[in-house]
């Protein structure tokens, strides 16, 4: 084998080592790197009742409701599988709308309501101008592409 | 040993060396303009259509407009490190003359491109997430990114020779082509305040009135990254002739006082 074939192996060998190991680190790592729970993982892991956590999903549509206080908002986050109660006192961002993604900074309480903190709103990969969010097709087609896995 | 033998081994070491440096020369000279002019006009008509003329997005709004420079500063970040750790296994590998040169003089761009990324990028997240910064997986990805460029930067001045690089920092090249993935994969594998991928190799999810300007946007920054590259090249390889040039007279001078 010539030394130019060796080296090559060499670092083929190097490359190939290093993506599986970085791939198994990445691997073990999946939960702990997650921004936020979703809905389903949350529900899935038994987050204890207190603990700072982030939830993330998709406020549902129609969910949105004003508490008495007049600042203080109840809506629910889903993702496909599983829904959550959210309840936030304070000033919600722009993007925060029906339909739309969040993600908030908060805990669990005795009644298995999401307390938030902070609301941040997520943006979808989907990038539509304005005039045409009336296309019923188009929107609907968004719509399920957009909801958070 | 006598002058002639000096001349000899000076001339294989020149053949050797110069080779494929001359031809890129010869090609890079009349490129550089090329690419750069036409990037920036590229770049600029892109932009300025882009900004005066994107409709307003359905939930961004105006701020929509940040993708014509947020996008291709992402792109040419990653891009950058990509051509690193190529040339690195080049020079590794097939102690190619010309790798050690491109990866050095691609560094520093990577860097500034990779900085406004993450600038622009911040400056978006305010008005559409609400915040300038949060550790998700993909900002966190490509903030490392920005320092495992300075790390690369550091480790190439510290090569003894001008213009060369050692081999320990072509081989912290390829280690640092780790991160290029994972910043692809991050959205996917962990869940993100960053949006996942709106281009994939299946189509995009970008409306067509925002895809073309930022289609020609990347295409613009691209050439002149590479224009960007080709200079200073041409400038490392520029030293190394005078850096030659001077050894050459010294030796000569150092002949002829003995």
């Amino acid at each position: 084998m010539k030394p130019k074939h060796q080296r090559l192996l060499l670092a083929l060998t190097a490359v190939i080592g290093l993506l599986v190991a970085s791939l198994i680190a990445i691997n073990a790592l999946s939960d702990e790197a997650s921004y936020f729970y979703t809905p389903a993982t949350l529900h899935d892991q038994d987050v204890a009742i207190g603990k700072a956590i982030r939830l993330g999903g998709m406020v549902k549509q129609g969910s949105i409701s004003s508490a008495r206080d007049g600042v203080t908002i109840n809506f629910i986050v889903q993702d496909k599988d599983q829904q959550q109660m959210v309840r936030y006192t304070g000033v919600t961002p722009n993007l925060f709308v029906e339909g739309s993604g969040v993600v908030a900074d908060g805990r669990l309480d005795q009644n298995g309501v999401f307390i938030a903190d902070t609301l941040l709103a997520k943006h979808d990969e989907n990038y539509v101008p304005r005039e045409l969010q009336d296309i019923d097709m188009r929107d609907a087609q968004n719509l399920e592409k957009s909801v958070v896995q | 040993m006598g002058h002639g033998c000096y001349a000899l081994i000076r001339k294989n070491y020149m053949i050797h060396q110069l080779a494929n440096p001359t031809r890129f020369l010869k090609l890079a000279r009349p490129l550089t303009p090329i690419l750069f002019y036409t990037g920036l006009l590229l770049v600029l008509g892109a932009c300025g259509w882009g900004i005066l003329f994107s409709p307003d997005e359905k939930l961004l709004g105006n701020t929509v407009k940040f993708i014509y420079i947020h996008v291709p500063f992402a792109w040419l970040a990653i891009g950058g490190w990509t051509g690193i750790a190529i040339a690195s296994i080049a020079q590794l590998v097939w102690r190619h003359p010309l790798a050690n040169i491109a990866a050095r003089a691609v560094a520093p761009i990577g860097a500034i491109f990779a900085a406004l990324c993450i600038i622009t990028g911040s400056l978006w997240a305010k008005p559409t997430w609400g915040t300038w910064w949060v550790w998700d997986g993909r900002l966190t990805s490509v903030l490392i990114l920005f320092f495992l460029y300075l790390g690369y930067i550091a480790l190439a001045n510290a090569s003894s020779e001008k213009g060369q690089i050692s081999r320990v920092t072509a081989v912290y090249g390829v280690i640092g082509a780790v991160n290029i993935p994972i910043i692809n994969r991050s959205v996917v594998w962990w869940e993100s305040l960053h949006q996942k991928a709106s281009i994939t190799l299946t189509g995009s999810s970008i409306d067509g009135v925002y895809l073309l300007p930022l289609f020609i946007s990347v295409l613009g920054f691209s050439l002149i990254f590479t224009s960007i590259v080709f200079m200073r090249m041409r400038a490392a390889l520029a030293n190394i002739k005078i850096e030659a040039r001077m050894r050459r007279m010294a030796e000569d001078t150092h002949e002829i006082g003995s």
